[in-house]
């Protein structure tokens, strides 16, 4: 029989077993999520990250290692934004109507995102590349990145910061609209959609459809005026 | 499958060649969803094309965004220098963007006449 050990370190080294930990890991959340009878804070997101970094830290397994199995799943996020078209294209009526609540919600929404995370960090001593990092945080990771990078930030540290925004956002978003009295799920949709990205988006999905439909569009806009202000307001910050 | 996947990476990979080529701040995925919408208004068959795959892949989107997340294990130490004010500046803004945007939305939609309360849903 083969030592365990050799097993352990051909299996550690390959995407075979992170690819599937990560699947388990989010089943778990999910299952998690559901036992909770999808109550914000049991988010499967985090429950997964929470699983996996444990899992990471017991074995040793640097980031990079575990990013090798795992990239199968995050290439995915691409095709996934591409499918965001289909309830985009369902809605293209209402879309229409809404043309002007819309542009007021993204523009509001967008910009106070960017500057009151770059206000407040800055008033608590954060500086330089971190700040560049934060600045886009409220953008879908992808485009998030690409800004980050544009600017100097650490991509990888904008990819968590970007994360932990849509977290915060999915935990936040129904509690926060209902003491709102904000009924219109076109309104609450898409205001998560433009702060919290595809994390907010998929937690509309499960809220509603049509508030998950807008919250697609809220992301996709967002991620276009981000990339154009993000800039121009941390110059202010620097 | 087959269709649906090859329309939704087609879309995608002709969304990175003009963002690239055009120098545009636009990421691929998002100019490949633009796209891809005048394609299901041109052809809306396309759209039942790539259904099935579409809602699959947007029914498990916070899967998606795990293993970008565990990079949080890779910036423990800067998070626990700075980890209090980003927190704060992430938990803050995030929560009044939301607040900002919806009532913006909302407010915007009441004076436009089109408000859309829960009635139709």
């Amino acid at each position: 029989m083969t030592d365990p050990a050799l097993i352990w370190s051909y299996l550690a080294r390959g995407p075979l077993l992170w690819l599937t930990v990560t699947l388990l890991a989010y089943w778990a959340g999910d299952a998690a999520a559901r036992d909770a009878g999808r109550h914000p804070l049991v988010n499967p997101v985090l429950v997964a990250v929470i699983l996996l970094a444990a899992v990471l830290g017991a074995t040793g397994t640097p980031y990079a290692t575990y990013f090798e199995g795992a990239q199968f799943v995050h290439f995915m996020l691409g095709p996934a934004t591409v499918a965001l078209a289909l309830p985009l294209y369902m809605n293209l009526g209402r879309v229409r109507r809404a043309a002007l609540p819309m542009l007021a919600g993204l523009l509001a929404g967008s910009l106070t995102a960017v500057v009151s995370a770059l206000a407040i960090a800055r008033a608590l001593g954060v500086e330089g590349a971190v700040l560049a990092s934060l600045a886009p945080k409220s953008a879908t990771a992808p485009v998030a990145i690409g800004i980050s990078e544009r600017l100097g930030g650490q991509p990888t540290l904008t990819a968590v910061l970007v994360l932990l925004t849509g977290i915060i956002g999915a935990v936040a978003a129904t509690p926060l609209l209902n003491a709102l009295g904000i009924r219109d799920w076109r309104a609450r949709g898409f205001a998560t959609g433009v702060a919290a990205h595809g994390i907010g988006t998929a937690r509309a999905f499960q809220v509603h459809e049509t508030a998950g439909a807008f919250a697609g569009i809220g992301m996709g806009l967002n991620a276009v005026l981000t990339a154009l202000i993000a800039p121009a307001i941390l110059r202010l910050f620097l | 499958m087959i269709p649906a996947l090859v329309t939704l990476l087609g879309f995608q990979l002709g969304g990175e060649v003009v963002s690239r080529a055009l120098g545009l701040p636009l990421p691929g995925p998002v100019l490949g969803m633009v796209a891809l919408v005048a394609g299901f208004a041109l052809w809306p068959r396309l759209a039942e094309v790539v259904r099935p795959v579409a809602q699959g892949l947007l029914g498990h989107l916070s899967l998606l965004f795990v293993p970008a997340g565990v990079g949080v294990v890779a910036h423990l130490p800067l998070l626990a220098a700075e980890g209090p004010a980003i927190a704060v500046a992430l938990v803050v803004s995030t929560v009044l963007a939301i607040a900002v945007g919806a009532l913006a939305f909302a407010g915007v939609a009441r004076l436009t006449g089109d408000d859309e309360g829960p009635r139709r849903d």
